[in-house]
């Protein structure tokens, strides 16, 4: 954690929906901060809650079954209190998206310059028309598409996975917002042009001095390009540490499972696989105390903690973990398992 | 000894574009472009690539689900390419599919027990009477719990899902199954979990994989060889931890390096090969070495001569007039 | 974008051929015996006999087709020696009316158009209206409305709400006139009110389907990945609206619109004899009555014609309104 403000400073915020078979805590209590500049990511499966959660901090999510409470900072500001008029003015210029299919993020019926376009005009509506053509080049330039004044006429369709991202994210730090939040923006893209995108929103960040939320499953991106980790399980935070001590130390049964999963994968013994036995909860009635506990290998039994009080995030080791395991314990765990 | 699958030279072309005004096809696809390819009994294959290298259409020719072009495919030394008719639904009983998708593979309106049972109705192996007892046993195989035969596919997760799927596609004992994409669309903490249970099936049965991916990692671990595709030609092909470990394709070499490790310090490659520009089209693939547009090493030769599948030692091949051999 | 257009026009042209040929074969082929139609209730066989070779229904099919062609370009003679000749373009000869099929339809078609045209204005300005009020205040009490009035609309028969307009405006409450056509330039105002009920009697049947469609296209555009971007730039609600939301799900609608409007140009049989308008529907009623086959032939073809016209028209429309459609 820094020594100034944060950027962002997310507390104890929850996303319910109502909805037929019951309400779904989607979020369910997540605290956290961002610092300016800094790369934050968010990782979890399908389940998490990590994509509404992003969402709320945007307040993307309208409608009359969702209910959302908690606190959401930025620079001081409670988004959650602001007029829509006001949240209005923040969203595309202090905070930014970009999403994981760019086909379907961008509208089939305009123009890719009309849509950068429009992401510059509304927060900055007095432009003359010359100056925002000169605006959306740049943009285009700066994400690495060529042949900008041809391009800005071209429909979405006319370009390929990774061009269409690439144009999302013009469009996205076009006014050069504080924080990005990208929402899996790889996940639909070959493996190559994950490289390229990857590489380009960081040295776009490094230019802007912008902070970036990245939300992933992928834990090999998180180790490319993040500095600080949170682990997302069942709308809750598992973990949340550095992302050198994450990977090093992991504290959370649930990131030690995730981690030996995907590092069976690199090996080349042609060994059984580390899976994480079972499947991820119902956010409809989620059992009492841990929410990880059907399927954690060192639970502490019916009768215990695990079982009857949901763990809040402490100190263990160099992260911060919501498990009801001592610290020994887990550094037992973690000498036998994670030892270099 | 007689390889199990056999594919001798097969192109796949779609015709494509139209002529403007009777929309007469003016080109073609060249999704797949002479692969050649051979899998040993109770081994598996690995194909990897990118999208448009034309890995799902050959998964689909290999199962006739498509019909090539031209090239030939030999399944336990037998041509199967023209079959049709009870020979060919014979020849069907030998090789399965399982799907990518597990969420629309499966069809929503019947219970698990009918899907499962569907390639045994249709191709009468076991009587009626047998058919609920091969039912359950498949359910067990594949980890499953045989009392839910009853269930409906949106009463299972993903993996769940996937599994009922790897159970369709052993009903009939089939000798060689190919998997397309079959953990792409599952959380990794269950990719793994479906992996381990094809290993283990492939030792208990002894039944081939085609596994195609474009996830590298997952390919690594299960395949026993691989082959690398590109604009639906193959341009590298080999046994998997050599290909790994001393790749010999600038392509492969570039694909190894760009899939993310995650090891914060490893991770964060300096040598990192980031390939330029974007896959081109198939309609109108490059001549001579269809990656030159993306290579480091391209010279004058790559753009008039296409290389040809040349062996590099270590039972590799790959196709490149400057392949990376080491020092 | 031309060549798109061309390709467009050149496959209609070869539609509407097929569909000519289509209808005549459909109506040679009939059991009834077109030259015992031609000349009343007490023929002599030997009058039908002369007849029927004189209007060359001794012919083979083809050449009886190739003749209805000519007819329609070239203007044609029917009946005994001089007989009648109906100028181009001719779409046969009504023994019974002992008029030019060609006049009787010139005359029907306005009515049946002022009908369907001003219904149409009122059913798009209802259907899309309420369907777009319902989507934007889902599960809320104006939905629920416009939901109920979409079923009981789609549920009434025609006939059934046709009278019992009828009923309530002309007979109890004496608010309008009975309902008795006039033609437009004859008497505007006349005319006008001579419509009301017919347009919105079809309007209330018509737009309840077009309630629905609305309501789900809106709905489903707006989960769509794009609306939720255009949020994310920080746009203002209305303008997600109408210029991302609406937008896109209009698109559909608009060319179902089409089809159905074109459809309705074919004759609103139902109306038309509810509310007694002499248009196409009308004529081609009596004309079954009448077991008057030229006019049948005429009519159909006629509906036929405009369905063809109007899917070439929504297909190009469709070109300009979504980019990429246009590669074709």
């Amino acid at each position: 954690m820094t020594n100034t403000t944060p950027l962002l400073s997310v507390r104890d915020l929850r996303v319910s929906f109502k909805t037929d078979d019951g309400i779904v805590k989607a979020v369910d209590g997540v605290s956290f901060d961002v610092a300016n500049g800094q790369t934050m990511g968010i990782v979890g499966e399908s389940g998490s809650g990590k994509s509404v959660m992003v969402s709320a901090i945007m307040r993307l999510n309208f409608g009359t079954d969702v209910i959302v409470s908690g606190q959401i900072l930025l620079n001081g500001v409670d988004l959650l209190a602001l007029p829509e008029s006001e949240m209005r003015q923040v969203r595309g210029r202090d905070i930014a998206m970009i999403f994981q299919d760019p086909l379907s993020a961008l509208n089939p019926f305009y123009t890719v310059g009309y849509q950068i376009a429009e992401a510059y005009l509304v927060h900055h509506p007095k432009t003359s028309k010359a100056q925002v053509e000169a605006i959306v080049l740049n943009a285009l330039d700066k994400v690495g598409i060529s042949d900008g004044r041809k391009r800005i006429k071209s429909y979405p369709h006319e370009f390929s996975g990774g061009m269409r991202q690439r144009i999302v994210i013009a469009m996205a730090l076009i006014n050069k917002p504080k924080l990005l939040i990208a929402d899996e923006p790889t996940t639909a893209l070959d493996v190559t042009v994950q490289a390229q995108i990857l590489e380009l929103i960081d040295s776009l960040r490094e230019e802007n001095n912008s902070a970036v939320m990245l939300i992933t499953h992928d834990l090999g991106v998180v180790a490319e390009t993040i500095q600080q980790v949170m682990v997302m399980y069942a709308g809750r935070t598992a973990e949340y540490a550095a992302v050198q001590d994450l990977f090093d130390t992991p504290s959370h049964p649930y990131t030690q499972g995730l981690l030996r999963a995907v590092r069976s994968f690199d090996q080349s013994t042609r060994g059984s696989l580390v899976s994480i036995s079972g499947t991820p909860p119902s956010l409809i009635n989620l059992p009492e105390g841990c929410a990880f506990r059907p399927r954690c290998s060192q639970e502490m039994g019916p009768q215990s903690a695990c079982a009857t009080q949901r763990p809040e995030l402490r100190t263990i080791g160099a992260s911060q973990s919501a498990c009801h395991l001592s610290a020994d314990e887990v550094s037992r765990v973690q000498r036998e398992v994670f030892s270099k | 000894m007689t390889p199990i699958l056999e594919v001798r030279d097969v192109k796949k072309y779609f015709p494509s574009g139209s002529s403007r005004l009777l929309q007469r096809p003016t080109g073609q696809v060249k999704a797949v472009d002479g692969v050649s390819l051979s899998l040993q009994e109770g081994k598996t294959l690995g194909v990897v690539g990118e999208s448009g290298c034309g890995k799902s259409t050959l998964a689909r020719i290999l199962t006739r689900l498509i019909e090539p072009s031209s090239g030939s495919i030999l399944l336990e030394g037998e041509d199967v390419t023209r079959l049709s008719g009870s020979d060919l639904r014979q020849m069907r009983r030998d090789i399965q599919i399982i799907f990518q998708d597990p969420y629309s593979s499966l069809n929503p309106r019947h219970s698990v027990g009918e899907i499962i049972a569907t390639p045994l109705r249709i191709q009468k192996t076991v009587t009626k009477s047998e058919q609920a007892g091969r039912v359950k046993e498949l359910m067990h195989l594949v980890g499953l719990n045989p009392e839910h035969f009853n269930r409906y596919p949106h009463e299972f997760s993903g993996g769940q899902r996937q599994r009922v799927g790897i159970a369709r596609s052993l009903a009939l004992n089939p000798k060689v199954i190919v998997a397309d994409e079959p953990v792409s669309a599952l959380d990794v903490s269950i990719q793994s979990q479906i992996l381990n249970l094809m290993q283990d099936l492939q030792t208990k049965l002894q039944v081939a994989f085609v596994f195609i991916a474009h996830d590298l990692s997952v390919v690594r671990h299960i395949a026993d060889d691989v082959a690398v595709m590109y604009l639906g030609k193959i341009v590298e092909l080999g046994p998997a931890h050599t290909v790994y470990a001393h790749p010999t394709h600038p392509y492969t070499k570039a694909l190894m390096s760009a899939v993310p490790v995650a090891n914060p310090v490893s991770g964060r490659k300096i040598g990192r090969i980031v390939l330029t520009g974007d896959v081109p089209s198939p309609i109108d693939p490059p001549s001579g070495c269809r990656f030159r547009t993306r290579c480091w090493k391209a010279q004058d030769i790559c753009a008039s001569n296409e290389p040809e599948l040349l062996d590099r030692g270590d039972g590799r091949v790959s196709a490149c007039h400057f392949p990376e051999l080491e020092a | 974008m031309f060549i798109f257009i061309a390709r467009r026009l050149l496959f209609a042209l070869a539609l509407l051929f097929a569909v000519s040929a289509f209808t005549y074969v459909i109506f040679a082929a009939l059991p009834s015996d077109p030259a015992a139609l031609t000349c009343g209730k007490n023929c002599r066989p030997e009058v039908i006999a002369v007849n029927r070779v004189r209007l060359g229904y001794d012919k083979p099919i083809v050449v009886q087709y190739g003749q209805y062609l000519k007819g329609i370009f070239k203007g044609r003679s029917y009946g005994a020696s001089e007989g009648v000749h109906c100028p181009a373009p001719s779409l046969g000869y009504s023994f019974r009316k002992h008029q030019c099929v060609t006049d009787l339809i010139t005359r029907s078609l306005p009515v049946t158009a002022s009908v369907a045209l001003g219904a149409f204005v009122l059913w798009m300005l209802i259907g899309v209206g309420l369907g777009t009020m319902a989507a934007l205040k889902r599960g809320r009490w104006p939905d629920r409305l416009a939901t109920g009035f979409s079923v009981v609309g789609i549920s009434l028969p025609t006939f059934f709400v046709g009278l019992l307009a009828i009923m309530v405006f002309v007979i109890w409450t004496g608010f309008l006139p009975f309902p008795r056509y006039e033609g437009i330039t004859s008497n505007p105002a006349k005319w006008f009110m001579s419509l009301v009920l017919p347009w919105f009697t079809l309007a209330i049947v018509s737009a309840s389907s077009y309630v629905r469609l609305t309501r789900n296209g809106i709905l489903e555009v707006m989960n769509e990945e794009f609306v939720r971007l255009g949020l994310a730039k920080g746009l203002h609600r209305r303008t997600l609206i109408v210029k991302y939301v609406m937008r896109a799900a209009l698109l559909p609608i608009v060319t179902i619109a089409g089809l159905d409007f074109a459809a309705l140009l074919g004759g609103a049989v139902i109306t038309e004899s509810v509310f007694n308008l002499p248009g196409m529907g009308k004529l081609s009623i009596m004309a079954v009555n009448d077991s008057d086959l030229p006019i049948l032939v005429a009519t159909t073809l006629v509906a036929a014609v405009f369905i063809v016209i109007a899917n070439a028209f929504v297909d190009i429309l469709y070109g300009f309104l979504d980019p990429r459609v246009r590669s074709y």
